[in-house]
Order: structure tokens, then sequence, then C-alpha cells
């Protein structure tokens, strides 16, 4: 198994996930943050620090959210690697708030 | 190599900033990678009390969670970069005292982690069968420290005292099977008692509600998924709301709390079980010249207060698992209230004043919290600390190498990176003989015979 981003970091990417992660696995485009399944340990670091919890281990994952597993891997290979924290994206603070709502 | 470090790589010019991390677990490790990273001029010299690096990757990470101690490639990288030195076998604060380090670096980063286990503080626990949690980790993953001691395996049923997940550690290796172990980097010597115990039963019990353990969802799923054990929860100490999730729950909160109300479901149809129990605070530790029971309160409020019920578990072993904190250094102020060494973000401070040129990482800084990703932010928060003061800081007086020459009076030879290298590849050979992925070195007398074999056989 491996931790997966899912689609509630889309649009905010606050990236606090990244100064956790003892391994760099996080990747990055320019809506959100992906896992590489492959360098990801499973320390579950990363998980209680995203603002909006969009972070959950692939065997807790609800079934409409199964499919961010592939997407997760694919995109991972695809996009560069993020070792430090971004600022986040400007439609971050609304939509922490819509989520939470 | 006795006596002396090869340098691995060229020297510090008189231009470079030279920095000592003491202790070489996670938080040294990415402090030493976040001043290699910076702009400065920087030379890391990584000193740790054993010959071997990793601290807790190494020495905590239970031996059947071989993906977590991926981690280490990370320090390997880390170790690699130029400017980075490692000198083993050397203890701050006992070969060299911590002063003499100051007076050697430009600052000093003390990352050393927490140590020593919290007592609980009740009668008995002094009794033979009455153990920390530490001392069982440290003696499956074969920590020279813990690598001699005993545990009486002789009973059916132990207790661990505690609700996070070094309890579940404990819980889990009791109650493995053999084969279940086997092909794990477990310490030979843990393997061969562990497959002889008669232990079927463990109780891990907290003082709180199903909703304020610190378990990780992870490690409490790994429980529905043992060969021979079930997990189980017991009717008695559970109110009729004891699952419902606090309004400020976070998700792994919720999460750990599904896998628990699942377990009180759960079938029993395997030979061992794995008890949470919950509401029982320790009183004490009974028995006749060894652990018989261990007494506990129960805490329950609400329907029906139960607060003055005495509950007794019959037991042959019991662990304290109820946290850890950081063994005082001389020279370092320390901070009784938190159980780490005094400090501002990371600032060692006396007295509210900071010490100039004394730092702290990891766990020595903040406490026992948090999976190794959290002590890289925390390192790099330390980081950023120094790296501010750097300019500020007075040149240091004496010279590392001559503090590195003279440095391992105990051992007669200090370990450098490529030493460790020897005895990593010693024990993955010894461990692929065995079906291992490793087949560790418990004690430092063999750690420097192996890391020294090499470099002795050329020199000379």
């Amino acid at each position: 198994m491996a931790y997966v981003v899912t689609d509630l970091c889309c649009g905010c990417r606050y990236t606090e996930c990244v100064t956790v992660c003892p391994v760099e696995c996080f990747h990055v485009d320019e809506t959100m943050t992906y896992i590489d399944p492959d360098n990801c340990i499973d320390c579950g670091g990363c998980v209680p620090v995203c603002p909006v919890g969009a972070i959950q281990a692939s065997y807790l994952l609800a079934p409409d959210k199964v499919s961010w597993i592939e997407i997760n891997r694919a995109r991972s290979a695809e996009t560069p690697t993020i070792i430090s924290k971004l600022p986040p994206l400007p439609t971050a603070e609304e939509r922490r708030k819509a989520l939470s709502a | 190599m006795s006596g002396s470090l090869t340098p691995m790589r060229p020297q510090p010019s008189e231009a470079t900033f030279r920095v000592a991390v003491v202790g070489g677990g996670p938080s040294g490790f990415y402090a030493a990678e976040g001043l290699l990273r910076s702009a400065l001029p920087i030379a890391v010299d990584m000193f740790d009390r054993l010959p071997t690096p990793f601290g807790l990757v190494r020495s905590g990470v239970a031996p059947d969670h071989p993906k977590l101690k991926q981690v280490a490639a990370v320090f390997d990288r880390i170790a690699h970069t130029p400017g980075f030195r490692y000198v083993g076998g050397v203890a701050i604060g006992e070969d060299v005292p911590l002063e003499t380090l100051r007076a050697s670096y430009h600052a000093v980063i003390l990352a050393t982690g927490a140590m020593v286990d919290r007592r609980m503080g009740v009668p008995g626990e002094g009794l033979a069968g009455s153990r920390s949690a530490g001392e069982f980790v440290g003696w499956y993953n074969g920590h020279p420290d813990y690598s001699h001691l005993r545990f009486d395996l002789s009973s059916e049923r132990a207790v661990v005292v505690g609700h996070g997940n070094v309890a579940l550690d404990v819980a889990r290796i009791l109650l493995k099977t053999a084969d279940e172990l086997r092909h794990t980097d477990i310490a030979e010597h843990a393997l061969g008692a562990l497959a002889e115990s008669r232990i079927r039963e463990v109780h891990v019990v907290g003082r709180r509600g199903p909703c304020e353990t610190r378990f990780s969802p992870k490690e409490l799923h790994e429980f529905s998924d043992l060969t021979s054990c079930e997990p189980a929860l017991d009717e008695d100490d559970l109110a009729p709301h004891s699952f419902a999730s606090p309004a400020n729950a976070g998700p792994d909160t919720r999460a750990a709390l599904g896998m628990l109300e699942a377990f009180a479901r759960g079938p029993r149809t395997k030979p061992r079980r794995c008890v949470f129990r919950f509401h029982l605070d320790p009183i004490a530790i009974e028995g006749d010249g060894r652990v018989e029971r261990a007494m506990f309160r129960r805490t329950r409020c609400g329907e029906g207060d139960a607060g003055a019920e005495l509950v007794a578990i019959e037991c042959g072993l019991l662990f304290s698992s109820i946290g850890r904190r950081s063994a005082p250094l001389a020279g370092a102020p320390y901070d009784e209230a938190r159980g780490v060494h005094a400090n501002i973000e990371g600032r060692v401070v006396a007295a509210s004043a900071v010490v100039p040129g004394l730092y702290v990482c990891g766990w020595s800084k903040r406490g026992p919290e948090g999976t190794i990703g959290a002590n890289r932010a925390c390192s790099a928060g330390t980081v950023e600390r120094v790296l501010a003061d750097l300019a500020s800081l007075a040149a240091p007086p004496l010279a590392a190498e001559r503090l590195i020459a003279g440095a391992a009076p105990r051992s007669g030879s200090v370990v450098d990176y490529a030493a460790w290298k020897r005895i990593d590849a010693a024990e993955v050979e010894r461990g692929r003989r065995a079906g291992k992925p490793r087949e560790k070195f418990v004690t430092i007398g063999e750690m420097i015979d192996v890391g020294g074999r090499r470099a002795d056989a050329c020199c000379r």
C-alpha cells in the first residue's frame, strides 16, 4: 500500500505534506501534489498535517476515491519532485472553507 | 583505522563553518541535510555513541516494518554529500565533554532523541518481570545496550500499559508466530526466545477511552491481519457511546475508532489474542518476588459511575509504554517539565538566555511525537536558526581534527562512514545466509571489529 493524495488537494495545494515527508516522494503540478507509491514508505506523517485532509492510506479510500491510486502513480511519474513548501494556490483558503463547511 | 579517521573528503578550508551534530538518528540526518543544502560553506561532523548510525530507524522501528526502514537510503544519500563526516562510537558527554565539542565547532546541534523510558511510579514496578517497552524494543532490535537482556516468556498473558504505537509494536512482536518474524531483521537471540514463548494473550491497557488513544490506524489495522492472533475488546471497559467520534476528531482518530469498534465485534477463532483495554489506571504491580498481576482502578465515568472499582489482570510479564524523555547531557540545560534540552524554537536556552552556538532538534527538542518525517520539518526549523546565527558565532579555539583523533577512549577506534558501510555489508551478508534482510551485530565489540577489519588489513 501507499498513501494517496485525493482530489481534495485540487485547487488548494497547501504542500504542508512536503515538509514532513522523510523520503521526498511528493510530486507537483499546477493544481495539486501526488505521492510516488514506489518511494512512499507508508509512515503516514503527511496525513495529519494536510489542512484539508486530502491524503489517505490507500486501503482506507472510499470507493469513489480509489481511482486516485492510479492517478498518483501516473502523475508522479510525469511531474517533478517537490522538496520544499510552495505558497498555497490563490484559491486555497476559499476552497478550504468550502470543504470544511 | 585504529585511532584516526581516514579523511574521505577534502579538508574544509579556513572559511568553512564547522557544525557538529550529536546523534545519528533521523533528526540528526535531516539537520545535516539542511546545513549541507544551504548556500553557506559548511562542514558537518555527526557524532553517535554507537558505531552504527540511523538511531531509531535501526533500533526502534519494528523488524516487521521493513518499508519504514527504507528511509535509511535517504540518510545514506545525505551521508555521501560532500562536507559530511560520520564519527561513530564516540559518546558526547562521556568520551568527550560537550564543552570541548563546543570549543571545537562554530555550532553544535543536539539530536539525542528520547532515550529514557518514563516510569509509571506505582508500587511493584521494580519486580522481576516488570519492564519498560524501550528495553524490549532495544532487545528485539539488537541494540547493544539491551541485547544481553532476558525476558521471561513462560506465562500465558502479558500486559502492556500505554496506548501509543510503541505499545502496539510490543504486543504485535509478542503475538506474532516465529514464522511471521523469521524473515525480518529481528535479532537472532530475540527470534530464538520468541519461538519458545508461551504467551498467548496480551492486554494493551490505557487510562482513557477508545477515542483518546495515540494509535495510528495503519498500525491498528495490522492486528486484523495476523496469522494466529485476533484483536478483541473487553465489554466491561466500554460505555454505550465509547466509539462516538468527538466533533473535532481528525481522520486518523476516526479511522482508529472505526477499527477498534470492528475489533469489538470480530470473530474468536485464532489461538492468540490482543485485548485492547480502556479506562484503566495502573495503581500497583503485585506478586511474590515477581510479577503475578497488575492492578488498575477503573476511571470510566458516566452511566453508573464505576470510579472506585479495582480490576486485576493476571500476568507474568508487564511492559510500561507510557512515553519517553531525553537523557540529560552535562553542559546542556534541561527542561524537566518537558523532558527535553531546554530550548526556544531550537536554540538552547539557560534561564531564557540563549546559549550561543548550541542548538537542538528532533525528539530532544520537542519531545517524542510524530513520525520520522516530522523530524525533517523540525530539523529544518533548527537549521534556519543556525544559518541565521552562524556569521555572528565565534570561531572555535580548538581543532576538530584533534578532538576526533583522541575521541574514542572506550573502543580505541572511531568508526567513520566507510567503516559503517563495511558493518552494513557484513550484516546483510549474514542475513542473506539466514534468509533475512540483515542479521545485526549486537555488541559494540563485534561492530568495531568488522568495521575496522579491512582498513587494518590494508594499513599494516
